[in-house]
C-alpha cells in the first residue's frame, strides 16, 4: 500500500513540495472505491477546504481519482458498508448547544454577560463575543447595545450580573460545577431580592474538580437550591441544540418576569459536541420584560406602589430601577429582612409574608415553563423519565426494547419545577424509571419529593462514569427490571 | 418663610437620609453628614445617585443619606461587582459605594483591587476603623501591628494600606482623609464625585464601641467587671465627635477613642499628585515615620474609564427599546446557512 501510494502520487505529478502533503488523498481516494462514495461531493469538499484555488483542487482530486482507480484494479474486499447521501438531514444545522445558547442568548436581548473562563462553559460567552459585534450593533451608529465582561472569577461574574439585572438589564453569566459553588451567595440573594438574571450550568463531572472534560448531570440539586435557607429556584432543562437556542431567550423572559433568577441547566455532552438539528427557529414570542415601572408609570399608578407589594395578587410585584428619576422610585435593595417598601425588617410576619409570597411565586410559573416532551406507546404501563443530553440514547433504548416487546411511555422533562403535566405523567403508570447520570439519583429524589404517594413506583436508573449514557445500557437495565 | 436651598431648589433635607443605626460618635456618621453635604453643595440631584455598599458597619451608611436615590446592600466584600453591573444600566448615574476596611481590604480584597483596575466611574469610600463591629470587635487587616484588643489579644500582622493597594492597583483617584476632619474630607468627596473614573478615599474612622482600655467604661472589661450594665453592652453611650483642625504641610497627632493616637500629615501645598511612583515613594517614607498621610494622593484624571472602553449609545441601556434587543429574522437565517 505504501509504495502504491507512492506511485500514485508520482504519477499525478504534483510539484515536490507538494508531494508529502497529498498523500493522505489516497486513503480519500480508496475509500471513495471501498464505501461507493460519489465523486462530486468529494469536489465539493476540496473547493471548501482550498477555498475555490484551482491549483490544489485539481490536484488533489487527481490523487483521488487515481486511487478510486488504483483500489478497483488492485483490492478485492467486498466491504458491508457503504455511503450514500440520504434526505433524513437535508436542511438540518450541525452545531453544539453552547453555540445555541449564545445565539439564543442574543435574540432573547441580553445586555450584559460576566462570564469567568471554566471549562466546558466558557465556549458560550466566546460564541457571543463572536457574534454579538455583528448581530448587536446599530449599523448607522456603530454603538453597542450589549456589555460583555471577563470578570477576575465567578464571584464577581454573578455579583455583576446581579448588578446589572437590578439596574434593567437582561443579564447572564454561564459557568460550570466549581464556578456554581463561587456563585451561591450572589444566587441566594437575587432569588431573595427578586433580581432577574440567568445563570448557564454546563455541567461536568463532580465532586470538586472531579472530571472537566467529561459529561454528567450531578448538579441538579446544588442548582435547584443554590443558596441559604429556603431557596429554590427556576430550571430550564434543555435536551437538544434547537432548546439550548430557545431556552437562551426564554430564560431572560422569565427571569425579568418572575424576577428571580433562573438556571439553564445544561452539560457538557450537549454543550460541547456538534449535533445535527433543525434550523434555529426565530423567537415566536416577542421580549418580556416583566413588571417594570418607569416615571410616567408611577405617575399613572394608583394604588400604593412598594417594590415588594403585590398589587395584582399573582405574587409578583413591580419593580422600579436605576435612572428612574420619579422621586417615588428609588428604594433600597438588600439581602437582609425586608418589608413590603423594602425597608429593614426583623418582624416575624414581613418574614414569613415575603418568603412566602416567593414561594407562591416561583410555583406559579410552573404552567410558563417549557411543557414536558411526552412520547407514548399504546398500552403501556410503565415508563420512562429521562433529562436533557440522554435525549437521543433513550430514543434508541426504547427503539431496542420494543424488539423485546417491552412498551414504555417516555417523558422528557424539561424545566423544575415541574409541571402538572409532568406530576400527572407519574401518576398514571405504575412503574417509573427515572434515569439520572449521577449516582445518587438526584432527578429521581426531586420527582420522589414531588410526589411522596408514588416515590415507591419510582425507580432509579443511574450511570455515572465521565461518558454519556448509552441506549444498549438503559435499554439492559430496564430489560433486568421489567424481567424481574 | 423659605428654608435654604442649593441651585436646584433641593434644601439640605431633601438629601437626608434614614436616622442612623451607627453608634452615636461613629466616625461613619461624621462621612455621612460629608456625603450628604457635598451633594447638597454640588447640586446634585438624589434621583441620579446609585448608593451601593457590602457589609458591616460602615456599609449601613448609605441608609443614613440621600433616601431618593436608589441603594443596594450587597455582600460582604462583593460591592465592587454589584457596582459595576449596576452602573452599566444606566452610565450617566453618579456611583457612591461606602466600604469599610474589612469589606475592602479582607474578604473583598480581590474585588477592590479589579474594580481600581478597571476604573469604573464611581466614587469609592472606604470608612476604616482598623476593627470589624458588627460582630463586636475583631481585628481587620488594617489594623496596626501590634495594638492589642481584650477578646483578641496582640494583632501579630503588618496592616494593609488601602492607598498604597488603591495606587498599586492603578486607581485613578487615590485620597486619604480623616472623619474627624469635615473640611478636608468634605473638599476630597466633592473631588472624588468630579471624577471621572474610580475615586478612591481612603477615611480614617475610628470606632467608639470597641475599645481595648480596661479602665474605659465602654470597654469590654468595663461591661464584665459591671454586671448590671452587661445588657446595655451594645448601648453607648454620647461620645462627642472628634474634630480636628490643622493646616497643609503641618502634622496632628490625633487621639483615637480606643486610647491609641494616629499621627495625621496633611499634604503641602506643593506635592504634586500626578506621579503615581513619587506618590508610592511618599507613602512608605511616611509609613516609616507612623505618619498617615492625609489629602488627594494621586490622581490621573485622563486615565480610559470602564465606559469609554464600551461604545455604548446615548439613551441608557435599560431604556432601550424591545426592538433594538433582538436582531432580525434574517439575520437568523443568514446564520442558519452558515451552521454546517
Amino acid at each position: 500500500m505504501r509504495a502504491a501510494s507512492k506511485k500514485i502520487v508520482r504519477e499525478a505529478k504534483p510539484h515536490k513540495d507538494l508531494r508529502k502533503f497529498v498523500a493522505n488523498m489516497v486513503y480519500v481516494g480508496v475509500l471513495t472505491n471501498l464505501l461507493g462514495i460519489e465523486m462530486e461531493p468529494i469536489k465539493e469538499a476540496l473547493e471548501f477546504h482550498f477555498k475555490g484555488k484551482a491549483n490544489p483542487v485539481e490536484f488533489n482530486l487527481k490523487v483521488i481519482q487515481l486511487a478510486h482507480q488504483w483500489a478497483d484494479e488492485n483490492l478485492d474486499l467486498d466491504l458491508p458498508w457503504r455511503i450514500e447521501p440520504r434526505e433524513l438531514t437535508k436542511d438540518f444545522i450541525l452545531v453544539d448547544g453552547n453555540t445555541a445558547g449564545a445565539l439564543g442568548s442574543i435574540y432573547g436581548g441580553v445586555h450584559f454577560v460576566s462570564w469567568y473562563p471554566i471549562t466546558p462553559a466558557t465556549s458560550l460567552p466566546e460564541t457571543m463575543l463572536e457574534y454579538a459585534p455583528k448581530l448587536r450593533v446599530d449599523p448607522e451608529t456603530g454603538k453597542r447595545t450589549y456589555v460583555i465582561i471577563q470578570a477576575e472569577d465567578e464571584l464577581a461574574a454573578i455579583g455583576m450580573v446581579v448588578g446589572a439585572g437590578w439596574g434593567g438589564l437582561r443579564a447572564m453569566t454561564s459557568t460550570s460545577g466549581p464556578g456554581l459553588s463561587l456563585m451561591n451567595e450572589y444566587a441566594s440573594l437575587a432569588y431573595f431580592a427578586e433580581i432577574p438574571v440567568v445563570v448557564w450550568v454546563i455541567q461536568r463531572v463532580g465532586p470538586s474538580t472531579g472530571l472537566p472534560t467529561r459529561t454528567a448531570q450531578g448538579d441538579i440539586n446544588t442548582t435547584y437550591r443554590l443558596g441559604q435557607g429556603d431557596t429554590e429556584h427556576i430550571l430550564l432543562i434543555p435536551g437538544t441544540v434547537g432548546e439550548c437556542f430557545e431556552f437562551g431567550w426564554r430564560a431572560l423572559d422569565l427571569a425579568e418576569k418572575y424576577q428571580t433568577a433562573v438556571f439553564v441547566l445544561s452539560d457538557l455532552d450537549l454543550g460541547k459536541n456538534q449535533w445535527m438539528a433543525e434550523p434555529f427557529q426565530y423567537p415566536d414570542q416577542p421580549i418580556e420584560r416583566g413588571k417594570v415601572l418607569w416615571e410616567e408609570d408611577l405617575e399613572k399608578i394608583k394604588e400604593e406602589w412598594g417594590r415588594y407589594r403585590d398589587l395584582d395578587g399573582d405574587y409578583i410585584p413591580y419593580r422600579t430601577v436605576p435612572g428612574n428619576r420619579h422621586p417615588q422610585a428609588a428604594y433600597f435593595a438588600r439581602g437582609t429582612g425586608h418589608d413590603e417598601y423594602a425597608n429593614y425588617s426583623e418582624r416575624p410576619a414581613d418574614w414569613v409574608n415575603n418568603l412566602n409570597r416567593i414561594k407562591n411565586k416561583i410555583n406559579s410559573s410552573r404552567p410558563d415553563l417549557p411543557k414536558p416532551v411526552i412520547l407514548k406507546k399504546r398500552g403501556a404501563k410503565n415508563a420512562l423519565i429521562a433529562i436533557g443530553s440522554t435525549d437521543a440514547a433513550v430514543r434508541e433504548a426504547l427503539d431496542y426494547l420494543k424488539e423485546d416487546g417491552i412498551k414504555l411511555d417516555y417523558l422528557r422533562l424539561r424545566a423544575l419545577p415541574p409541571a402538572e403535566e409532568v406530576l400527572d405523567f407519574i401518576r398514571k403508570h405504575d412503574r417509573i424509571y427515572i434515569l439520572d447520570n449521577n449516582r445518587d439519583g438526584q432527578m429521581h429524589g426531586i420527582l420522589s419529593l414531588e410526589l411522596p404517594e408514588k416515590a415507591t413506583d419510582l425507580v432509579s436508573l443511574t450511570h455515572i462514569d465521565g461518558l454519556p449514557i448509552t441506549a444498549e445500557w438503559i435499554a439492559e437495565q430496564i430489560l433486568q427490571e421489567e424481567n424481574h | 418663610m423659605a428654608g435654604k436651598v442649593n441651585e436646584i431648589g433641593l434644601s439640605k433635607g431633601d438629601y437626608k437620609g434614614r436616622p442612623s443605626t451607627l453608634c452615636l460618635g461613629c466616625g461613619h456618621n461624621a462621612i455621612v453628614a460629608q456625603v450628604i453635604a457635598a451633594c447638597y453643595e454640588l447640586n446634585i440631584p438624589p434621583e441620579s445617585v446609585v448608593k451601593l455598599s457590602g457589609i458591616g458597619c460602615s456599609s449601613k451608611a448609605p441608609t443614613y443619606f440621600m433616601e431618593r436615590s436608589f441603594g443596594f446592600n450587597g455582600l460582604h466584600g462583593r460591592m465592587p461587582s454589584l457596582a459595576t453591573g449596576a452602573l452599566f444600566a444606566d452610565t450617566s448615574l453618579i456611583g457612591i459605594g461606602v466600604s469599610g476596611d474589612g469589606d475592602t481590604a479582607s474578604i473583598g480584597m480581590g474585588q477592590f483591587k479589579h474594580v481600581t483596575r478597571r476604573n469604573l466611574p464611581m466614587l469609592y469610600i472606604v470608612a476604616n476603623n482598623g476593627v470589624y463591629g458588627l460582630t463586636k470587635g475583631q481585628f481587620s487587616a488594617t489594623a496596626e501591628e501590634g495594638l492589642a484588643l481584650k477578646k483578641q489579644g496582640q494583632n501579630s500582622y503588618v496592616p494593609i494600606d488601602i492607598v498604597w493597594e488603591a495606587i498599586a492597583g492603578r486607581a485613578s483617584f487615590v485620597a486619604r482623609s480623616f472623619s474627624g476632619d469635615p473640611q478636608q474630607l468634605k473638599a476630597l468627596i466633592m473631588a472624588g464625585l468630579h471624577h471621572k473614573g474610580i475615586a478612591v478615599i481612603d477615611v480614617i474612622s475610628p470606632c467608639v464601641t470597641f475599645n481595648n482600655q480596661d479602665d474605659a467604661f465602654h470597654s469590654y472589661t468595663w461591661g464584665k467587671s459591671h454586671e448590671v450594665a452587661l445588657h446595655e453592652l451594645s448601648f453607648v453611650p454620647p461620645v462627642r465627635a472628634i474634630k480636628v483642625q490643622y493646616a497643609q504641610g503641618e502634622s496632628l497627632e490625633v487621639p483615637l477613642y480606643d486610647g491609641t493616637h494616629i499621627i495625621l500629615k496633611k499634604l503641602s501645598q506643593d506635592y504634586e499628585p500626578t506621579d503615581r511612583a513619587r506618590a508610592m515613594d511618599m507613602l512608605e517614607q511616611a509609613n516609616e515615620k507612623n505618619e498617615l498621610v492625609t489629602g488627594l494622593i494621586y490622581i490621573n484624571p485622563k486615565q480610559e474609564s470602564l465606559f469609554d472602553i464600551y461604545n455604548l449609545p446615548e439613551t441608557a441601556l435599560n431604556r432601550l427599546k424591545p426592538e433594538q434587543l433582538r436582531p432580525s429574522p434574517e439575520s437568523l437565517e443568514e446564520i442558519n446557512q452558515m451552521m454546517y
